[in-house]
């Protein structure tokens, strides 16, 4: 970089503000609401904002542009990374951060999204394919992406068709943390236990998804349907149970980390590296995964068809890839990869980790969520239904 | 005849913009509501009454914000009436203009933000936590419709107390005067004076009031922890999250309808109430 005098000026309050509105003019739903009051979007804004007020510097591989826009999930990020990318290419990164699939399958429906990059989850791709949201992925601009380093289940749903559409970020299960300190020694080990003591003991302080796909498909697990299942029958009994469930919810919100640290929840559904990120803070609190199955999932990056900052978009894919860059990504967020070169960046405990890689007949037991799940609208329609009985 | 030009020149952006931020919207809405939903959600042309018919789905967030929204309102303007009161009618002179800054002050921060502080006052380590420490433990304020109204006259107040503070500020005092004069105590001078005077400024702030919050989603989804379901949050579950714009459509469009009714209905009931005391005073 070059030593100017701008280099060494601290950030003028007029231009911090300028980039914060910025930020400012992101998605506004729900639940990005939530997200982006947490501390994620606070270090997100000094990350994004911080170097990109520094003097620009001409990245090696050509002018990208000075930003590039990604949309993603809370706390699945290392800010300093992104400080990095700005360092290298002049491209700060601006982030959007949304709350489920479906939020952001409807942005991109609307068009005009003006993502660059997101993060979509394996059973959306076929969807968005099919809808010509996302385009091939040209993966000349990708050189870090090195198919045979990634474990073949984490990454085919990235292929439609023998075309790469996304390529893979991290994957992760779908189970719930409970703090132990309420159970009396009880170990829970299944989503029975989770629903019946939710009736009872833990009345007032179970919190559930706001999402159908893992709220419904784990009710489907009492019976011990299948996660996946859109059967008229089975979805009329996971409706009986979450309505006779209802009145003992703390809330149904996806927003559980906060609640879960200050003590008024007790269990919640919870994704793999909220629950590596709230065992390690507070040891009291065990990630579940239960015995009857559940989901498991693959995140992955695509690029959006018409994305305004195209080749700031890839470039920072393949930074995200580089195999130093994606082991301080995994640090930072707790969710396992997938790709074998990272792997071996990564302390021997990490890997190890029960909650990251949980055992085999845990994990043999868990299934991938279907396209169909995603979109069934009859499994819209019986969310609502619960959330406004 | 120039006049006239010039009066149209002058209404054409307010036309404008009425024609295509307000009226075109609505026709696209009322469209919409008679399609089907795509399959991957989204719209599909049709033309069918099913989207209206499937309304009851949505029964409680109807009821919801129909008992909320009225409740909200009435308790907002009880709050609201004896500050304003106080800061047009009693509070010194001198100090007024920074009393009434200090009532918009929380208006310079999101409201998202300030509703998100309330999380953390309802909570189990905010106001329940001290109330154990007198006695009442295991209170919960959190995720509750007590919570929701909370939020709602927190968020909302200003909007009550502005249109009440300039209606009561217009006040003549020497119209108390007369009424102490002619024997009336300070109560029945109140009653029969200050409020009727004040009417038009309760009825301009209680509608403001109404209406945003028969929209209202935000504070519904984060103190009523997802379990306190209005209109505005069924709308955004329907757009956002199940992608059902015809249905979407069909909700808000019900919704728009329940407004126009009870606010002309309102409208209705403020008019003859206020013709009503023209001719007491006359």
């Amino acid at each position: 970089m070059s030593k100017t005098d701008k280099d060494n000026m601290p950030i003028s309050r007029q231009k911090f503000m300028a980039e914060l509105r910025r930020y400012q003019k992101g998605s506004v739903s729900r639940r990005h609401f939530l997200a982006v009051t947490g501390l994620g979007f606070a270090t997100a804004v000094m990350a994004g904002a911080a170097p990109g007020l520094r003097s620009r510097t001409a990245w090696a591989a050509g002018d990208i542009g000075d930003r590039v826009i990604l949309a993603t999930w809370p706390n699945y990020h290392d800010p300093a990374n992104f400080e990095r990318f700005t360092e290298m290419t002049g491209a700060h990164v601006q982030v959007n951060v949304f709350g489920s699939n479906e939020e952001m399958l409807a942005k991109l429906q609307a068009g005009g999204s003006g993502w660059d990059v997101f993060v979509p989850t394996n059973y959306t791709i076929t969807t968005y394919v099919g809808e010509k949201l996302i385009e091939p992925l040209d993966l000349g601009k990708i050189p870090n992406y090195e198919a045979g380093a990634f474990e073949p289940r984490f990454s085919e749903a990235g292929t439609v068709n023998g075309t790469v559409y996304a390529v893979p970020k991290d994957w992760g299960t779908t189970g719930y943390v409970v703090n132990t300190k309420h159970t009396g020694g009880k170990k829970l080990t299944t989503w029975k236990e989770f629903w019946d003591i939710t009736k009872t003991e833990f009345s007032g302080r179970t919190m559930v998804h706001d999402y159908q796909l893992t709220t419904i498909g784990n009710a489907l697990k009492y019976f011990g349907y299948s996660f996946n299942s859109v059967d008229p029958k089975e979805l009329a009994d996971a409706e009986k149970l979450l309505l006779e469930v209802k009145p003992h919810l703390y809330a149904i919100s996806s927003d559980y980390q906060p609640p879960m640290r200050n003590g008024d929840a007790w269990m919640a559904m919870a994704w793999t590296g909220d629950g590596k990120q709230l065992h390690t803070d507070l040891p009291e609190i065990e990630y579940v995964l239960g015995k009857e199955g559940g989901e498991i999932w693959s995140d992955y990056y695509a690029v959006p068809t018409g994305a305004p900052h195209r080749e700031a978009g890839y470039a920072l894919i393949n930074f995200l890839l580089d195999p130093a860059v994606n082991a301080k990504e995994v640090l930072a967020h707790g969710y396992p990869v997938a790709d074998a070169r990272t792997n071996k960046l990564l302390p021997k405990e990490l890997l190890e980790d029960p909650i990251l890689y949980p055992a085999k007949d845990l994990l043999n037991a868990l299934e991938f969520g279907a396209a169909a799940t995603l979109t069934d609208p009859n499994r819209a329609e019986l969310l609502a239904r619960f959330k406004s009985a | 005849m120039s006049g006239k030009w010039v009066n149209r020149l002058l209404l054409a952006p307010a036309a404008a913009w009425f024609l295509v931020m307000l009226a075109l919207p609505l026709f696209v809405i009322l469209v919409f509501s008679l399609g089907e939903r795509g399959p991957a959600g989204g719209y599909v042309p049709a033309l069918t009454l099913a989207q209206y018919a499937n309304l009851p789905a949505r029964f409680t967030a109807f009821k919801n914000t129909l008992l909320l929204a009225p409740a909200g309102t009435v308790v907002a303007l009880l709050v609201a009436y004896p500050l304003a009161y106080y800061l047009a009618v009693r509070s010194n002179p001198r100090l007024r203009t920074m009393l009434l800054v200090l009532v918009i002050v929380p208006f310079w921060t999101s409201i998202l933000i300030r509703t998100y502080a309330w999380i953390f006052i309802l909570g189990g380590r905010g106001i329940p936590a001290l109330l154990a420490l007198v006695g009442f433990a295991d209170v919960r304020l959190i995720n509750t419709p007590f919570a929701v109204l909370v939020g709602i006259v927190y968020g909302y107040l200003p909007l009550m107390v502005f249109p009440i503070y300039v209606s009561l500020e217009k006040l003549d005092k020497g119209l108390l005067e007369v009424s102490s004069d002619l024997g009336a105590p300070p109560l029945r001078t109140f009653w029969q004076v200050t409020l009727p005077l004040s009417i038009p400024g309760v009825a301009t702030g209680c509608m403001l009031v109404f209406i945003l919050l028969m929209g209202e989603f935000l504070i519904p989804a984060l103190l009523g922890g997802g379990k306190v379901f209005f209109i505005g949050n069924a709308l955004v579950d329907l757009f956002l999250q199940s992608r059902n714009w015809a249905y979407g459509s069909a909700v808000a469009a019900t919704l728009v309808l329940i407004m126009l009714l009870t606010v002309s209905l309102y409208m209705r009931l403020m008019l003859r109430r206020a013709h009503r005391d023209d001719v007491s005073l006359l």
